[in-house]
């Protein structure tokens, strides 16, 4: 059977969010509990969790999670990021032995930062020099996967029930002011770990629900702008086009949500004059990144979660709030089991994004 | 005598002789003894009399004699020797290619629709959305000092269904069949096209719906020609006869044709094979933008070009020279008037072409910067989603929209005998087109492709036509081998 990447798998999901506006650092315990609540959303085959503020102590470096195969692919990968950066700490990724995980991949994770004078040569901004480098890592070494790589932040993800893969990577033992998750039932079997969610480049993570309509316009059009889609999942071309759009094109993260989720021509001509040339503008400009069929996603970045539903709301998505802490959920009993009292609970609209920041930050 | 077709008449016949009225090529005609004399020699099976005939009395058939059968030497490559050895002249045909060993790609192609995983959307129940805009994007956003968005975007043509009415010149045709297409293009929300003999000017006031081309004739083109358009098309080739121009005799430059075109009546309008001050590419971006000039840049310019052999680099060539559309006629294009050799012989397939150029553009980065149109041998609604879906934006047609109108596809165009006053300037014959019920058939056409291509997408789960664009994974091949599925950028059905 073909390695995931090779095909285009299907899958529907279940994903979860928690995010304190205060900042409050919070461990994995709540938010493995609500996709816990979703068990039967999942098949096994897939579930993760990313996690913002969880390296306070490594904050200015980015923190690379990497799959490798095998040694060999290790050092070849450890050799080239030797030569591009300087790595500050490097280390295995703790984690329990337990039977519902099985064939693990090698997992690294590395504290690192441009070498000075090879970033000012590439005349890019260290983001755009770090992601670089990742996609390379992704395309190029072979059994070599790079996870994630922004700063303050990790992904952690395996072929398993999610509440399995939050004791496998003993996350009670993180704290993040910022979690998502996410738990997958693929239509076959991937078996492969980097297939998993959520999907990452720099500090973005997406957790999504759902199965893309437009996925091959989609595809085919970020691929122009240097992205190369390896895994052909939904996931990671919705991460793509949220990094063209806002770091490359910038746009705030709202107006990137209007132009995947773009309303309706008919919804736009009833707005008023600026409003319809604004949105106008935006979906002609950017129209080949119109997402279309179901999805919810939950948008991980620094300081800040949105979550995002296609525009006629084929997914489910609830939102929730207790004081300064939000949740997402697929279903609202996911947030219930962590917050049986909510101040309010709403089912956020078709294409209309709901963002959240850390209190101060605006993004 | 040799003939290809036998007029015949079953027993019913009225001896109305509305057939022989009918009859524009003296094919079928009342003999001194009021009786239906056939001629059957001089018929091209137009349809026309059977169409018309009020008791359904008249039918054609092949005639039944054919030549000695030869493995190599079919009877059509004999009679044409034998044309030829008679008259020592090029043969003529018009409408689209006949080259029967080159494969149709739309009909091996199949589409797909969701089932369980994602769900298909009911186009009656949920906005499903055709518009299309065409045109050149910046390559990236502006903002003024508030941090609002700037509207940077250069003129766009706005349709409201990605159908679109190919360029036909007046000359070639009627000025009936502009009328009629004019009028549908207004209503439909949709554009078409004056082909290269000018626009007539009671339909200056179509301006909003009107593309205005230039090509190396130049025939009609002034500034209030220029300007009485949305966009202007500069035409390097069309599909029926790539690398070759065009020839209209002096008998159809007549009266308004002959003011329209800006030539003497009487004279042949003679178009050029290459434009002759553009021998190059840098060349073509000095029209593209001398034409920009004219208008004060509030016109998408969009350049023509047939479907050659180098039509991916030809495209990007055009798209780097200042052009906001590129339109791609494909081997199967129509024409009033082409060699034969020409027709079917040189060019390619518009589905290879647009699969070509769609995947080079995007190699080069530049995909989002153009729009492309393509025609060619469109016959339906799903070769038009196909060709969306392989990387279009939005497709034109010429042979379907005169077929509307009553062609048959005789294609005899070239005799201007158009028994159903189309392609012919006969006043006689061109009466026979009523252009508001023209237009109403087109209308008609137009609407129903779209309600199909809604019912299509919404199959697919897709509700926006942007997000069907290029989106090759709705496709699926039968019948092809690896290279074809290779050049397409599709998997074959099953995989």
């Amino acid at each position: 059977m073909k390695r995931e990447g090779e095909i285009r798998i299907s899958s529907g999901c279940a994903i979860s969010g928690i995010f304190c506006r205060d900042g409050s650092r919070i461990t994995a315990e709540a938010i493995k509990k609500s996709i816990a609540v979703m068990h039967n959303r999942s098949n096994g085959l897939g579930g993760g969790f990313a996690g913002y503020g969880i390296y306070p102590q490594y904050r200015d470096f980015y923190a690379l999670h990497i799959f490798y195969d095998s040694q060999s692919s290790r050092e070849e990968t450890e050799r080239f990021l030797d030569r591009r950066f300087d790595i500050i700490n490097l280390s295995k990724i703790p984690v329990r032995q337990t039977s519902k995980i099985s064939d693990a991949p090698l997992i690294w994770r590395y504290f690192i930062t441009p070498l000075p004078h090879l970033l000012q040569d590439s005349q890019l901004d260290e983001n755009e020099y770090t992601s670089r480098a990742m996609i390379a890592i992704n395309n190029s070494i072979e059994g070599a996967y790079a996870v994630s790589c922004g700063k303050d932040m990790g992904v952690f993800k395996a072929v398993g029930y999610p509440e399995d893969v939050a004791d496998f990577y003993r996350l009670e033992e993180y704290e993040g002011y910022s979690w998502t998750a996410h738990g997958r039932y693929p239509t076959n079997t991937p078996g492969w770990w980097a297939g998993s969610h959520p999907f990452s480049l720099l500090d973005l993570t997406v957790v999504h629900n759902g199965e893309i309509s437009s996925y091959d316009a989609n595809r085919r059009s970020v691929e122009m702008y240097g992205y190369s889609c390896n895994l052909l999942t939904d996931t990671e071309v919705i991460t793509y086009i949220l990094d063209y759009l806002t770091r490359k094109q910038g746009l705030t993260l709202r107006e990137a949500s209007e132009v995947i989720a773009a309303p309706f021509w008919s919804t736009i001509a009833a707005k008023d004059e600026d409003e319809r040339s604004r949105l106008a503008y935006l979906r002609k400009m950017f129209s080949s990144f119109l997402v279309t069929g179901p999805f919810s996603i939950l948008v991980g970045f620094d300081g800040g979660m949105m979550a995002l539903n296609d525009r006629l709301k084929l997914r489910s998505l609830v939102a929730a709030e207790k004081g300064r802490t939000v949740y997402f959920s697929s279903e609202e009993a996911a947030i219930r089991a962590i917050e049986e009292n909510p101040d309010k609970v709403w089912a956020p609209r078709g294409g209309e994004a709901v963002i959240v920041t850390l209190d101060g930050e605006k993004r | 005598m040799n003939c290809r077709f036998r007029i015949r008449t079953y027993d019913n016949c009225l001896s109305c002789f509305r057939c022989a009225r009918e009859c524009s090529f003296g094919a079928i005609e009342v003999s001194e003894s009021k009786a239906l004399a056939f001629h059957h020699e001089r018929c091209v099976d137009c349809q026309r009399c059977v169409s018309l005939c009020p008791v359904g009395a008249i039918y054609i058939t092949e005639a039944e004699n054919r030549f000695r059968p030869n493995s190599v030497f079919a009877q059509n490559d004999i009679q044409e020797i034998l044309i030829q050895a008679e008259t020592g002249g090029a043969l003529l045909s018009s409408m689209g290619a006949s080259g029967r060993n080159v494969p149709i790609y739309f009909d091996k192609m199949l589409l797909n629709a969701s089932q369980v995983t994602n769900p298909s959307i009911d186009p009656l129940r949920e906005p499903m959305e055709t518009a299309v805009f065409l045109g050149q994007r910046p390559d990236g956003i502006k903002r003024d000092r508030d941090g609002r968005i700037v509207d940077n975007l250069p003129p766009h043509l706005e349709l409201k269904t990605p159908i679109m009415f190919s360029a036909m010149s007046y000359g070639a045709i009627s000025l009936n069949v502009h009328k009629a297409l004019a009028a549908a293009a207004e209503e439909i929300g949709t554009y078409w096209n004056t082909g290269e003999g000018g626009l007539h000017e009671s339909l200056y006031r179509y301006k909003k719906n009107t593309i205005v081309q230039v090509a190396s004739g130049r025939f009609g083109v002034h500034e209030t020609y220029l300007n009485s358009a949305a966009a202007i098309e500069i035409k390097i080739g069309q599909g029926a006869k790539p690398g070759i121009g065009g020839h209209l005799t002096g008998k159809k430059i007549i009266g308004d044709i002959s003011k329209t075109r800006m030539v003497p009546e009487g004279l042949d309008a003679i178009s050029p094979a290459p434009h002759h001050d553009i021998y190059s590419i840098e060349d073509l971006a000095q029209l593209v933008m001398s034409l920009k000039e004219a208008t004060g840049y509030r016109k998408p310019v969009i350049v023509k070009v047939a479907a050659v052999h180098n039509i991916a680099p030809i495209a990007s060539g055009i798209a780097r020279s200042g052009a906001d559309i590129i339109s791609i006629d494909g081997y199967r294009g129509g024409t009033g008037a082409a060699p034969k050799r020409i027709r079917d012989n040189v060019g390619i397939p518009i589905e290879l072409a647009i699969a070509a150029v769609d995947q080079r553009l995007r190699e080069e980065r530049i995909r989002d910067r153009v729009s492309v149109i393509v025609s060619g041998g469109i016959r339906n609604s799903s070769d038009a989603v196909k060709a969306i879906a392989l990387g279009a934006d939005a497709v034109s047609i010429g042979t379907a929209a005169l077929c509307a109108l009553g062609c048959h596809i005789c294609a005899s165009c070239h005799t201007g005998k158009c028994a159903w006053g189309l392609a012919t300037q006969d006043p006689e014959l061109t009466k026979r087109l009523d252009p508001e019920k023209g237009a109403e058939k087109l209308v008609n056409l137009v609407s129903a492709w779209t309600r199909e291509i809604k019912e299509i997408m919404g199959g697919m789960g897709i509700n926006s036509i942007e997000a069907l664009r290029g989106n090759r994974r709705a496709l699926r091949g039968v019948d092809l081998n690896a290279k074809e599925l290779e050049i397409l950028g599709i998997e074959y059905a099953g995989e």
